[in-house]
């Protein structure tokens, strides 16, 4: 029953996967679109990067002073600078970590 | 001109700095599939059949909560709509490829693996084998999530929760979109999605993971007019 599920959960996901790359050839994309395309980064990563910020396990609002929010903003300006993507990751933990586990604590 | 195989290679050392964030990802996907009460085989039986990250928790926490398979196969194919923006970028440098090839690629189309390799195909738009710096990527991410998502199934939960290493997620996705900080139009885009992921984020079946972008592009057209 649940690999049933599982199953056409799959078979959903390979089509978001395969349609565009298969079934769409470039001359069905005009050059505005091909512009606007040009934002897909930026127009869905934050969809991502929010969330995991702003919003807890439990669906609801973080309070201003959480780690999170600081962790997040070390990571900003260490990647603008580094632009290193390790760098990155292990500046915003680390100072979460600093945060969570040496301030409050 | 490079080889196939420096280019394959080329994406593997692209994309392996994320994996600082997915295999700790992986490993607590996998054991909260079993902590839900799951099959074990099940649980990495989605990694397989579905390999896509945030959706596989969703997918668990939902029939697990009694939701419908329904309404949890539903919330999949919404959270993985976006995979369909990135076929629409990639189609382009892909578009060469044979039927057969464009299908077997398609499988290992992930976020972060499109992000590095969209990177690497503007810069390099004149290679002849380009598509495998996105099997590289792709590759990589898959045998990665693969082992990561089994050691969480087999060995539970050993990554200490304390830690808070979902939080490493959106880390990897500043990573991804930090240097577009420079252009204002982008800036504006980001702000514009990231707000209406907030704001559509108790819409139903988890759809402000397309409904922001969706957004975000409608502002990112006007903003192109704008420029005109």
């Amino acid at each position: 029953m649940t690999l049933t599920a599982i199953i056409f959960a799959g078979i959903l996901t390979y089509l978001t996967r395969m349609t565009m790359i298969a079934l769409i050839s470039r001359d069905m994309l005009g050059d505005k679109i091909k512009a606007v395309l040009e934002y897909v980064p930026s127009a869905v990563f934050p969809a991502i990067i929010f969330p995991g910020i702003f919003i807890n396990d439990f669906g609801t609002f973080i309070e201003m002073n959480d780690p999170k929010i600081f962790g997040a903003l070390v990571a900003v300006i260490v990647g603008y600078f580094s632009k290193n993507i390790i760098a990155t990751i292990l500046a915003g933990l680390v100072s979460y970590w600093f945060l969570i586990f040496v301030v409050f604590n | 001109m490079l080889t196939k195989k420096q280019l394959f290679t080329r994406g593997m050392l692209d994309i392996s700095p994320h994996m600082l964030s997915v295999i700790p990802f992986g490993i607590i996907c996998g054991a909260i599939g079993v902590e839900l009460g799951f099959h074990p085989y099940l649980v990495y039986a989605m990694s397989f059949i579905i390999f896509g990250g945030a959706s596989q928790i969703v997918f668990l926490q939902l029939l697990s909560g009694g939701a419908s398979s329904l309404v949890a196969v539903a919330s999949v194919g919404i959270i993985n709509s976006r995979h369909l923006l990135y076929g629409a970028v990639l189609s382009e440098y892909l578009e060469k490829l044979s039927f057969i090839k464009k299908l077997l690629i398609s499988y290992v189309v992930v976020d972060q693996g499109f992000a590095e390799s969209n990177k690497f195909f503007k810069k390099n738009r004149s290679e002849e084998f380009l598509h495998y710096h996105l099997i590289g990527t792709g590759c990589t991410m898959w045998v990665c999530w693969q082992i990561a998502t089994l050691s969480g199934i087999v060995l539970g939960s050993f990554v200490p929760e304390e830690l808070g290493l979902k939080f490493a997620i959106p880390l990897t996705f500043i990573a991804i979109v930090v240097q577009d900080l420079k252009k204002l139009d982008h800036v504006i885009v980001m702000i514009t999605c990231g707000l209406s992921s907030l704001l559509f984020f108790d819409a139903p079946f988890k759809s402000y993971i397309i409904i922001s972008p969706v957004i975000a592009l409608f502002v990112a057209a006007l903003l192109l007019r704008l420029k005109k």
